[in-house]
């Protein structure tokens, strides 16, 4: 299947791994995804602490760019699918709201309809590969590897019709089609703190410790993530957490293109795993069979 | 004269908080709060945040703290029994008080965000060296050694962009935000 791939701002520079990774694994198994041409960003949270009807635009912008490509729009971070995915049904819903917007769009010659959908990355490979062939294509099978599966927010909530919102299992179906284990553990979609590390640091902080002390005290290896800015909180932190906590966590946090590609034989460098802060490479080597 | 709106009233203008149901039917019964991940940082809760706006108890709501806790996890709203969009509420009471410039002094938040609107009405995208000043020296020495140091170590990842990126048609990307203001901002 074809796809308009939105990277999103985090992944050209912070989760530049999820980038590499998102496209090296999708183009393994036979998806296509063609990034969408001059995209901007999607708004993240603090475009709506200043104007709402400008945030859902950048939103809009993209949406009707994808529309012309006549492909359904995939975000590989949780923050740009859920504003795409909202903005997508707040416009299709609001015939006023959706023309004031679309007047704008004239100044860039596009028209927001409505047509496509908007996919975040783990649905396109839940819906289109499926977790049989996925089991199948495995060559490096992840045998014995404990996985945390960490949801966070944005991918979940607040769309309120994705089965299961309170207890998910797609990504414990996703770590478990690369033989490793998915571990069980209750905060797996509590919030990591998003931007208060940047505005409210403590709190963040202590969200964070709490994520990394559930995972781990469940016997998690390491943790993967669908988010960049989870994998950043949960990961560059770590060493705050531990000054001011006195913990000893040094928990490696990548995202779940790199295991899956991995499990897949793609070399680790193809992925980039090595530019985490923990990398999770040593725990890899005893699976290495690399195609 | 007509008498001026309550400020109920202005909250639930304010946009998306009336695409949920209206904050006057909140039964109190603290199901957001208790589904809070940073409620305890609060100094009023999310259902108490409604009952002071409800009571018409403004300056209580927007020097509080609590708008610049929420972190927008929207763990409050998929659970509330009477579909109350609590975290677009906070939204709204977020661009009430950047836009009246009314805000618990200290908070960072609101600098933060005018910042990022900012870089991204430049450039059409987000860029997170920009973003840092906003922060950097709010947390005292220790926080800005630890800034610098995650700052070296996600540069030599090769994780920081050096040269913010700009969309290929700023121009119009620009001339459509101008749009969407009534009368339009000549550039």
């Amino acid at each position: 299947m074809k796809y308009s791939y939105f990277p999103g701002c985090s992944l050209e520079t912070t989760a530049r791994s999820y980038d590499v990774s998102a496209r090296r694994t999708a183009e393994k198994l036979g998806m296509e995804m063609i990034e969408l041409e001059d995209w901007n960003c999607c708004g993240a949270t603090a475009y709506f602490h200043i104007d709402e009807i400008l945030a859902l635009t950048l939103c809009a912008r993209n949406l009707a760019m994808a529309e012309k490509t006549g492909l359904d729009v995939v975000a590989p971070c949780s923050a740009c699918y859920k504003n795409m995915l909202e903005t997508n049904i707040r416009l299709k819903k609001d015939d006023e709201l959706r023309e004031h917007i679309n007047l704008a769009l004239k100044e860039d010659g596009l028209q927001f309809s409505g047509q496509g959908r908007v996919l975040h990355l783990v649905d396109i490979f839940l819906e289109d590969v499926g977790l049989e062939k996925m089991r199948e294509l495995v060559v490096n099978p992840l045998k014995g590897l404990r996985v945390a599966p960490y949801y966070g927010c944005q991918i979940l909530r607040p769309k309120m019709d994705r089965e299961n919102i309170e207890n998910p299992d797609f990504l414990e179906n996703l770590i478990s089609s690369s033989g490793a284990e998915a571990i069980d553990y209750p905060l797996k979609a509590q919030c990591c703190g998003g931007s208060l590390i940047m505005t409210k640091n403590s709190i963040a902080l202590k969200m964070v410790r709490n994520l990394l002390k559930c995972a781990t005290d469940n016997g998690a290896d390491l943790i993967v993530t669908t988010c960049p800015l989870c994998q950043i909180n949960l990961e560059c932190y770590q060493k705050q957490v531990n000054r001011i906590y006195g913990t000893q966590f040094a928990l490696p946090v990548f995202y779940f293109t790199q295991l899956l590609g991995f499990a897949l034989g793609i070399p680790k460098g193809d992925l980039l795993i090595g530019s985490e802060m923990n990398s999770p490479a040593p725990l890899l080597t005893r699976f290495a069979k690399e195609a | 004269m007509a008498e001026k709106p309550s400020f109920q009233k202005e909250v639930s203008t304010l946009m998306s908080v009336m695409d949920g149901n209206p904050i006057d039917v909140c039964i109190q019964c603290g199901t957001c709060s208790g589904s809070c991940p940073a409620v305890e940082y609060m100094d009023y809760s999310p259902r108490q945040i409604i009952a002071l706006i409800r009571a018409d108890m403004r300056d209580k709501v927007v020097y509080s703290d609590t708008i610049w806790c929420c972190s927008s996890c929207y763990s409050c709203t998929v659970r509330c029994p009477k579909n109350i969009k609590i975290t677009e509420m906070m939204y709204a009471l977020k661009r009430y008080c950047t836009w009246k410039h009314k805000h618990k002094g200290g908070a960072i938040g609101p600098g933060f965000s005018r910042k990022f609107v900012k870089i991204v009405v430049k450039t059409g995208k987000s860029y997170e060296p920009g973003l840092a000043p906003t922060f950097m020296f709010k947390y005292g020495i220790r926080g800005m050694i630890d800034n610098m140091i995650m700052g070296m170590s996600l540069f030599q990842k090769k994780r920081i962009a050096i040269i913010p990126k700009t969309v290929k048609r700023i121009n119009n990307f620009r001339r459509i935000l101008n749009r969407i203001i009534p009368v339009g901002v000549e550039q």
